[in-house]
């Protein structure tokens, strides 16, 4: 049967050019994608249609309320999650590309702490990011006692994009060819001059690409911040690590639950901003691996 | 010729000296703490989860937490029976499966197997951009735009306002990204050797496609399904949003109900009293959460270590 059905199908294949169904196949595989790029293209359609009445200097200038939505803002949102960003981006990203160093070229696969550290980090990548909001509650804010400030939610948040960004760093520092680092230990470089000199400047492009697009998911999540007291209204922007502050999406979250229509047009607008920054750096990603992206 | 043969001479005696190089040990300890921060973050985890856990189920016996079907602890009286939000965090999960899978597939097939490059270097960012939308914004969405929609195209579901189809449809949107670009990831690993030997055998493209590189990246692609897995049964906002937060126990999801998710950023923004033990349930149904996904990935891991197909 296995000998008879191989030079059947092979003579049904090499027949009359293309079977229909081949053309069937291709059809289904390529609308899959587009519906759900459609549907990309659908929500963004959506939600500037809707929020296009509120866009306007009003909308960075005031402050939230769950009173007035014609005159609220997100001005505390905004500035919030940029707080939240430039803290996450200073503790996460030099700490992720060290340890994607040490992954890569320190670290004995064959060691149990090592084979631990590898597993460790894929089990964390998969972990919601509610259950860091537990981390933040019960360990930072609650046992640290650094309270439901600034300085928490960028402490949870960095430890929730650790995992993104030591995969992608790993990711370009593999990249680099093992030639470079022989062609320079050849030379009498030391292991960490040719780690310095030779093996970051390489992959320093995939390791931007990477934590941009880590950041980027910080500035969305809204989850953990949930757990951390940034739900309640604050109307005044954060003026320092230690001082209490909301971010942009759960701005937005607090608009959706409320009832009135007019507040989901503010929450359209406020989700305008907030798309408009992710795109921002997602396109500079991009740009930054397409520019600078070396081939071996 | 002197002065160049010195700096050569001298550097090579520099390097054939016995003294060890203390920086180099600095810099590898330095890199190690670093890796042993996310080795941390698990222990940090499992210490915020399992003394809040231990005394919950001091007050709230194991027997009334899973073998009730009441759930409600923040009512009062309170109920502790866990299974409604149980099941509805699967139920959720499977409705975004069977959306995510099907569609993160044929996208992975044909950017890996039918795209041209230039196709493929404009698909893939869009494909990061879906990937980087903030969840908030699918649970918006699943609210205002999806459910409508449904409920005027078909009004025999009598969905509610909030209903755990819409979110689940939503949470399907927001991992076919997932599902997509890992798969994707590993087909594209499949050496080109076995695509033309299934060529040269007169096979077309689709049953290449089908019976030599989707079975050959398997194990990449159960492992991104697991992902997507872990990833919509932990979503929160989208859940939050427009599954609502009632929870009666039921199977239809046309109903509102609450997830495992949804259930701790209520309790936690604000809804239960710290060292209540509505407040102790939060970490409680966390553990429950946070075992369910650590079982999933390390089930995962396990595959992927057994059945990996390793080319070259």
């Amino acid at each position: 049967m296995a000998v008879l059905s191989t030079p059947r199908s092979a003579v049904q294949l090499a027949g009359k050019g293309r079977p229909l169904r081949e053309h069937l196949f291709r059809i289904a595989l390529l609308s899959s994608l587009v519906i759900a790029l459609g549907f990309l293209a659908l929500l963004l359609i959506y939600v500037v249609q809707e929020g296009w009445p509120r866009i306007s200097p009003t909308l960075w200038e005031a402050m939230p309320s769950i009173r007035r939505p014609e005159t609220a803002g997100v001005q505390s949102g905004i500035v919030g999650t940029l707080w939240i960003i430039g803290l996450t981006a200073l503790m996460a990203l030099p700490t992720g590309v060290l340890a994607a160093i040490y992954l890569e070229e320190y670290a004995d696969r064959t060691k149990w702490y090592n084979k631990i550290i590898e597993l460790n980090i894929s089990n964390l990548a998969a972990v919601p990011s509610i259950v860091y909001g537990i981390l933040g509650l019960g360990i930072i804010a609650r046992w640290l006692e650094f309270g439901f400030t600034v300085m928490t939610g960028a402490m949870t948040v960095s430890l929730l994009v650790l995992p993104i960004v030591i995969i992608s760093a790993r990711e370009a520092i593999r990249a680099v060819p093992p030639s470079i680092r022989e062609g320079s230990l050849a030379l009498g470089a030391t292991q960490w001059q040719t780690i310095y000199r030779q093996v970051l400047p390489s992959a320093i492009p995939g390791i931007a690409t990477g934590s941009i697009l880590a950041l980027s998911r910080a500035i969305g999540e809204a989850a953990p911040f949930l757990m951390l007291g940034a739900a309640t209204l604050v109307r005044f922007n954060p003026e320092g690590v230690w001082s209490s502050f909301t971010v942009l999406p759960i701005q937005i979250y607090s608009f959706i639950t409320q009832s009135r229509e007019e507040f989901h047009v503010l929450a359209s607008a406020a989700i305008v901003i907030l798309l408009a920054i992710l795109l921002l750096m997602n396109s500079i990603a991009i740009w930054l691996r397409n520019r600078y992206q070396k081939r071996w | 010729m002197a002065t160049q043969q010195q700096p050569t001479a001298r550097g090579a005696k520099s390097l054939a000296r016995s003294r060890p190089r203390y920086g180099e040990h600095i810099v590898k300890a330095i890199l190690l703490v670093a890796a042993l921060i996310s080795v941390a973050t698990t222990l940090g985890i499992v210490a915020a989860l399992v003394e809040p856990t231990i005394e919950f189920f001091s007050e709230i016996s194991f027997a009334d937490f899973f073998g009730s079907t009441t759930w409600g602890p923040l009512f009062s009286p309170p109920y502790f029976g866990v299974w409604p939000i149980i099941v509805a965090t699967l139920e959720i999960t499977l409705i975004a499966i069977v959306v995510a899978v099907p569609l993160g597939l044929a996208a992975a097939i044909y950017l890996s197997e039918y795209a041209s490059p230039r196709v493929r270097k404009i698909f893939k960012p869009v494909l990061e951009v879906l990937a980087g939308v903030p969840t908030v914004v699918f649970g918006f969405f699943a609210l205002v735009f999806v459910t409508p929609l449904l409920q005027s195209w078909f009004p025999f579901l009598n969905l509610e306002a909030k209903n755990a189809l819409a979110a689940g449809l939503l949470v399907g949107v927001m991992i076919i990204p997932i599902v997509a670009s890992l798969s994707e990831d590993s087909m594209a690993a499949v050496p080109n050797g076995l695509r033309e030997g299934s060529y040269a055998l007169g096979a077309s493209k689709m049953l290449t496609s089908v019976r030599v590189v989707v079975p050959a990246a398997f194990s990449g692609i159960v492992a991104a399904i697991i992902l997507a897995i872990s990833r919509a049964a932990g979503e929160t906002m989208i859940v939050a949003i427009a599954g609502g937060f009632r929870s009666e126990f039921t199977f239809n999801p046309a109903n509102e109900m609450s997830t495992m998710a949804a259930f701790i950023a209520q309790a936690g923004s604000g809804d239960a009293s710290a060292g209540s033990t509505a407040y102790k349930t939060i970490f409680a149904v966390g553990s429950l959460l946070f075992i369910m996904t650590f079982a999933m990935n390390w089930f995962s891991a396990r595959l992927v270590q057994k059945y990996r197909e390793v080319y070259e």
